[in-house]
């Protein structure tokens, strides 16, 4: 777990979204699960993240208030979590693995061609917002490597050649199940 | 090789299994009906006499592990392991994937036995279309009732969270598992106090992979004689086999633990042969943290014994890279050492220090730029780090020690071509430049 440092210079406090009322809501719903409402950070992040796509110094701020710990005690979680993004991202985060099995099979070169297309390296953020590079460790589907993933779908046997289509494809990141929506922010399904 | 009828993964393929109905049609939830009927003492004593070891890596026996916890206690969390991050593991995603409600009748009749209040199904985060099977059978499941109040009219109260993890391999570490689920950073606990006696939020817990309960519902219906039958002794029960890497038919496979790797990699029941004609020249055959075997080594039992007999930490989670001849080594070395390096939490420095030392060594080794004495100093890191001498919090230090040391010990000849063919001089300034 490499530290993320606080940068205050380009992402003041001031500049981030707060929790909206129905957000604050959502999490509450979290509440009656876990005998502590600190229990509820994690979710809460999730949930956070899904709505504003980071989570910002005044999200932290609400969210410890909420939750009724610390500032403190949020960073220190915030930044342990390597699915955590303190810093606005590109719409799309695309991951790619980088374990033994899909190196094995060729994930450099799929990283590579990543970007290539996108024109950026890794944990960079193309100019238009678009997309977000980075690389992961074993997604747990090695007998389908290279694997990559884009927000939350899985792409599997991915070879260099398909990578454009898969970025340039609008629904690349659409589940094949039905979505249960409790993880999802609030705003998430208001559009 | 004998005959072998799959249990676990025995509705695989099956139209909509994932839905209730079609998982009662195979007999579902008949195994929870059953030990609902039985005292949760005699339901620990049936798993116990069947000898379920744990499928999580460490092979601990679940019944022996339930009566850890203290006879006089008002609450208890049952936390289920589905953190899966070892490098290269993927059976338990198969399980919720392919039959989600076996999973959910495993955790009931595990929360019965040990009168767990909660249970949490820990779920690593980049599990999303697993997360939404299991959510939405969970679902369905409250609805019939065999989770929530009064669970089919029992009496036993069994409430059932799907927890979503953030991305942390130490995660998957039991202690760091209650750590997360507490809303902190994942760092793992010094044990004593276990689980068992002061868990999560303070209260006895107890932490079971997913494959451990998926074995529960079957070992109730059928009981722990038949269990017992099935593999070797020791190592009784139905067991996941991954298999990835150059093989024909990389996948999860079920058996008895009576295959060797070799059988893994060449049967056509399992790994159908090398790609392409391929030769072994090594395998990881229980995740990258039990250690390698040379292609000499193949006739190593996929059992809980036999790994320890080619210098291997244990079984693991019996899934097996297959690295083909031509594959360099220092590929291999580079990318497990980076694993380690990345994600050790930091909090014991022989880990913290040790995984990134050894990582800079294996890539600089990687790069044409090792010295002579690195092969050595790689050998020796291990030796000064892991819960084996006493030295760390958690196993992860253990994993990365007989990784690395087992890929040092068993590949020394091949490394050794490789380093102290550059001027030591040279090493030093490319070193510089690159910090
Ligand atoms: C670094 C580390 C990572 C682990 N990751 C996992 C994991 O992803 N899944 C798992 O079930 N067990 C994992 N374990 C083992 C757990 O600590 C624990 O032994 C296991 O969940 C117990 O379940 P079982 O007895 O049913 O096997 C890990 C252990 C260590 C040291
Ligand atoms: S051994 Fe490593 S991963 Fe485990 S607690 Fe210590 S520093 Fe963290
Ligand atoms: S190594 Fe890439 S999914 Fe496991």
């Amino acid at each position: 777990m490499a530290w993320k440092t606080v940068d205050r210079v380009s992402q003041p406090a001031s500049d981030s979204p707060g929790l909206s009322e129905p957000l604050k809501d959502k999490i509450r719903g979290f509440f009656d699960r876990y005998p502590t409402k600190r229990a509820a950070l994690i979710p809460a992040l999730h949930m956070i993240q899904d709505d504003h796509g980071y989570i910002g110094w005044r999200a932290m701020d609400e969210v410890a208030e909420l939750l009724e710990i610390t500032a403190s005690d949020v960073f220190d979680t915030v930044s342990f979590y390597s699915h955590f993004w303190t810093h606005p991202r590109g719409k799309k985060v695309v991951m790619v693995c980088r374990s033994i099995s899909c190196d094995l099979l060729g994930a450099d070169d799929v990283l590579s061609e990543c970007k290539r297309v996108m024109g950026i390296d890794e944990h960079e953020t193309s100019a238009d917002g678009s997309y977000s590079l980075m690389t992961e460790e074993c997604l747990a589907t090695c007998d389908h490597g290279p694997c990559m993933v884009v927000n939350e779908k899985l792409h599997k046997c991915v070879s260099p050649s398909q990578v454009e289509k898969i970025l340039n494809d609008a629904d690349n990141d659409v589940l094949d199940v039905p979505r249960s929506d409790l993880y999802d922010g609030a705003e998430r399904n208001q559009g | 090789m004998n005959e072998y009828e799959p249990i676990l993964l025995r509705n695989v393929g099956k139209p909509n299994v994932r839905q209730l109905d079609a998982y009662r049609a195979t007999g579902g939830y008949e195994g929870a009906v059953r030990a609902l009927a039985h005292t949760p003492d005699e339901v620990i004593d049936v798993v116990k006499r069947a000898n379920l070891r744990g499928r999580g890596g460490a092979g601990f026996p679940a019944g022996v592990k339930w009566s850890f916890l203290p006879k006089e206690r008002d609450i208890t969390y049952l936390c289920v392991n589905a953190d899966e991050s070892e490098p290269p593991t993927f059976s338990n995603r198969v399980l919720m994937e392919e039959d989600p409600h076996q999973l959910l009748e495993g955790i009931l009749i595990a929360g019965y036995a040990t009168q767990a209040t909660v249970a949490y199904l820990y779920m690593r985060a980049e599990f999303a279309e697993q997360f939404h099977i299991m959510q939405k059978a969970l679902d369905e499941a409250y609805h019939a009732g065999y989770f929530g109040k009064n669970i089919l009219n029992s009496g036993y109260d069994l409430e059932c969270y799907i927890h979503r993890g953030a991305g942390a391999y130490v995660c998957g570490e039991e202690t760091g598992l209650i750590e997360s689920l507490e809303g902190k950073r994942g760092w793992p606990r010094i044990k004593p106090p276990f689980p068992a006696i002061q868990g999560a939020f303070g209260k006895p817990t107890v932490v079971n992979n997913v494959e451990t309960l998926a074995n529960l519902p079957h070992i109730i219906q059928r009981g722990a004689d038949w269990f017992m039958g099935i593999g070797p002794e020791g190592s009784s029960g139905p067991k996941l086999f991954c298999i990835s890497g150059a093989v024909n038919k990389p996948g999860c496979y079920e058996w008895s633990m009576d295959i060797t790797v070799r059988d893994l990699i060449e049967d056509d029941r399992f790994g159908g042969g090398m790609r392409d004609g391929l030769k072994v020249k090594a395998v990881m055959p229980g995740g990258i943290s039990m250690g390698i075997l040379t292609a000499d080594e193949l006739d190593m039992k996929m059992d809980f014994s036999d790994p320890a007999n080619y210098g291997l930490l244990g079984l693991g989670t019996s899934s097996a890279i297959v690295i083909d001849e031509h594959t360099d080594i220092r590929k291999v070395l580079r990318n497990v050492a980076r694993f380690y390096a990345h994600e050790s939490c930091g909090q014991c420095t022989q880990c913290r220090e040790g995984t990134s030392w050894m990582y800079k060594i294996a890539n600089r080794v990687e790069r044409g730029l090792g010295r002579a004495e690195d092969i050595e100093l790689l050998g020796q890191i291990p030796s000064k780090m892991g819960m084996m001498p006493g030295l760390s919090i958690c196993g992860l230090s253990d994993g990365a020690t007989f990784a690395i040391r087992t890929i040092v010990e068993k590949f020394r000849s091949e490394l050794e071509g490789y380093v102290g063919s550059v001027d030591d001089e040279v090493v030093r300034i490319a070193l510089e430049i690159a910090n």
